[in-house]
């Protein structure tokens, strides 16, 4: 985790953002809800810039924070006053990175451009993030970056938008990699992204939807877990959550949405792998894009993209009864189903998630359609099982160019059928 | 009493035709030869009164080695009312012939037998999906073994796919059997569950895949 942060700190210091000269890294102990309190409160403090590593979670669990210099005298005061203890675990952040960056090893080089970007090869978080960097600094009047939350883990949890002007215009959302071993989905994210920047004039079709949405994207929906592929287990799904003291881990943030939230279609077991967490929203990935969702009030479309079988699916997965929409949505993705088709002959099937493919409650889009998202669809990419989560890298490409085509066709149809 | 014919739901029908993919590797794949879906053209499901389910798929399938190699193959699966732990009854036809195997079978047969150490690999395919040219019969191999495993374990709500061999261990032998110990991971579709299985893999060309021993392995809570 530290190697891993001080990389991104490597990755800022070189884009010109922050130094972290003087900066400290404080270890602090909550032993009671008392102490926990007082360090919330220091939370609340935007001035203090205070980067957590480590969220505060609970008494007793250690909290991590990356302290500015300036900061320091305040927040150790603050700590001593109320006996919360605490040590220092980095003395001079600014002299650590200095001192990564000067070890020549295994680390691969960060590309400068995102033409340079190899977008046929899997890439980890660290390199994301600084793609993401990149395709902003490359696109200022087209491409921001919103951070949208925190994880369990204290990772940020950031979000594209593509937009060419207005106030909260009617958009769109697309996140991928919110089950995080479907590593085609996040590479695909990436693939999109450059492709909105780079076709945003030159196809005609894109040019009007932006003329008029705008275009949320969540390239890694659950860092936390994506991490863990790339460390310690590539078939890890869930978030990296700790709950009601069982030994299992993490939460299937596609079970943890408020609706149908607990039926049948997920489990109350921690060590599930479809486990629905201990109430709805629990999960900070979750909650975050709840938020905003909410805030935004104007989402026209939301498409959550997952791996493997190849299917388009509408909702309801937590029931039989069909959407009230179902004919117009059935409509959208038999389109879309052949627009994809129309690139590589890949097949897919499509219906609703419950008859299409199992079961589900506390789904993302069965959330995002109760809440009045009419367009709401989930993909299931390449492929049907011969390679299934360990997709070969020489099909990203294929995979994200056939899956645009259908994402255009449910972007332009929610364009052309404003509601 | 029958009811019926009914198109049963696209998932049902999906894990329906998975079953009778793998049951279908484990009676005809081999280290040279895997068979996976192209298509299915038709599903129907009956129920029987006090027997079962059955199901009617029409399916094509194609040769992993020999991509433009396609045959169509009927199956019927029965999957058993109330005896969870009875493996469902597949029977099938296949239309068609698939290419014969023989010469890459000894190919890889002497080539395993010549080494001077017993093979060992790990995380076939790797993280990125790649699968090194060499390791390709092995992973097929497992393949059919998991087709076995897979079949034996198989429900009408589950959906098994082999998603990746952890470890393979070639084990000394006397005889004329190539034997394999494998640990691999299957994912289960419906619980979404990576389940680590360890198969004991015998072959022999002229004889073909045996599996003489599998048992699922526990899951580390973390992991």
């Amino acid at each position: 985790m530290r190697g891993l942060v001080l990389l991104a700190a490597l990755v800022a210091a070189a884009a010109g953002a922050e130094t972290f000269v003087g900066h400290q890294v404080l270890r602090v102990l909550p032993g009671s809800a008392a102490e926990l309190r007082s360090l919330r409160e220091l939370q609340e403090l935007e001035h203090l810039q205070l980067d957590f590593w480590l969220a505060p979670r609970g008494p007793g669990a250690p909290v991590d924070v990356r302290v500015p210099f300036a900061s320091l005298q305040p927040v150790k005061a603050h700590l001593e006053a109320r006996g919360v203890p605490y040590s220092v675990m980095i003395e001079d952040v600014q002299a650590l990175v200095d001192q990564e960056r000067t070890q020549t090893g295994r680390r691969r080089l960060l590309p400068a451009s995102t033409d340079a970007f190899d977008y046929a090869a899997y890439h980890n978080l660290d390199e994301i993030y600084a793609f993401m960097d990149l395709l902003v600094a490359e696109n200022p009047d087209l491409v921001s970056k919103v951070e949208i939350g925190r994880t369990t883990e204290g990772r940020p949890i950031y979000v594209l938008k593509f937009s060419k002007g207005g106030t909260k215009r009617p958009a769109v959302w697309i996140d991928t990699g919110i089950h995080s071993r479907e590593w085609v989905t996040q590479a695909s994210g990436v693939w999109f992204a450059k492709a909105i920047a780079s076709d945003h004039e030159k196809d005609e079709g894109l040019a009007s939807i932006l003329a008029e949405m705008d275009i949320f994207l969540e390239i890694v929906t659950n860092p936390d877990g994506f991490v863990f592929t790339h460390t310690k287990n590539r078939l890890w799904r869930k978030t990296r959550s700790t709950h009601s003291g069982s030994l299992c881990v993490g939460v299937d943030a596609n079970r943890n949405w408020d609706a149908g939230f607990g039926g049948s279609g997920s489990s109350g077991n921690p060590c599930s792998d479809t486990y629905r967490g201990p109430y709805a929203n629990s999960e900070p990935e979750v909650k975050a894009i709840v938020d905003f969702v909410k805030n935004h009030g104007n989402i026209k479309a939301f498409i959550s993209i997952h791996s493997y079988s190849q299917l388009l699916l509408y909702p309801y997965g937590y029931t039989t009864t069909p959407a009230a929409d179902q004919k117009e949505l059935h409509q959208v993705a038999q389109k879309a189903v052949a627009a994809l088709a129309s690139a590589y002959g890949t097949a897919y099937e499509y219906g609703s998630i419950i008859t299409t493919i199992y079961e589900a409650s506390g789904g993302t889009i069965d959330w995002t359609y109760n809440q009045g998202i009419k367009y709401s669809f989930t993909f299931e990419l390449r492929d049907t099982g011969r390679y299934g989560f360990l997709l070969p890298a020489s099909q990203i490409i294929p995979t994200a160019q056939e899956t645009w085509l259908a994402l255009r066709v449910i972007m332009l149809h929610a364009l052309e059928h404003p509601y | 009493m029958e009811a019926p014919l009914q198109h049963s739901t696209t998932a049902a029908a999906g894990r329906a035709a998975a079953l009778a993919v793998a049951y279908l590797n484990h009676r005809r794949g081999g280290p040279s030869r895997g068979l996976v879906l192209r298509a299915v053209t038709t599903t129907t499901a009956q129920d029987i009164d006090n027997i079962g389910r059955k199901y009617h798929l029409k399916l094509v399938l194609e040769d992993i080695l020999e991509k433009d190699n396609i045959v169509n193959c009927t199956a019927e699966i029965l999957y058993h009312l109330g005896k969870e732990n009875a493996a469902p009854d597949v029977h099938f036809t296949i239309e068609g012939e698939l290419k014969n195997t023989d010469e890459q079978d000894n190919i890889f047969y002497n080539r395993i037998k010549s080494l001077k150490k017993e093979l060992v690999a790990q995380n076939i395919p790797d993280s990125h999906g790649n699968v090194p040219p060499e390791m390709e019969p092995i992973r097929l191999l497992a393949r059919v073994a998991a087709g076995y495993v897979i079949w034996q374990n198989s429900t009408e709500n589950t959906r098994y796919e082999l998603a990746q061999i952890k470890d393979v261990r070639q084990v000394k032998r006397s005889d004329d059997y190539l034997e394999f110990d494998y640990m691999v991971l299957l994912h289960e579709f419906v619980s979404q569950e990576i389940i680590p299985w360890q198969m004991t893999v015998l072959w022999h060309p002229q004889h073909g895949v045996k599996v003489t021993r599998n048992s699922r392995q526990p899951k580390h809570a973390e992991y």
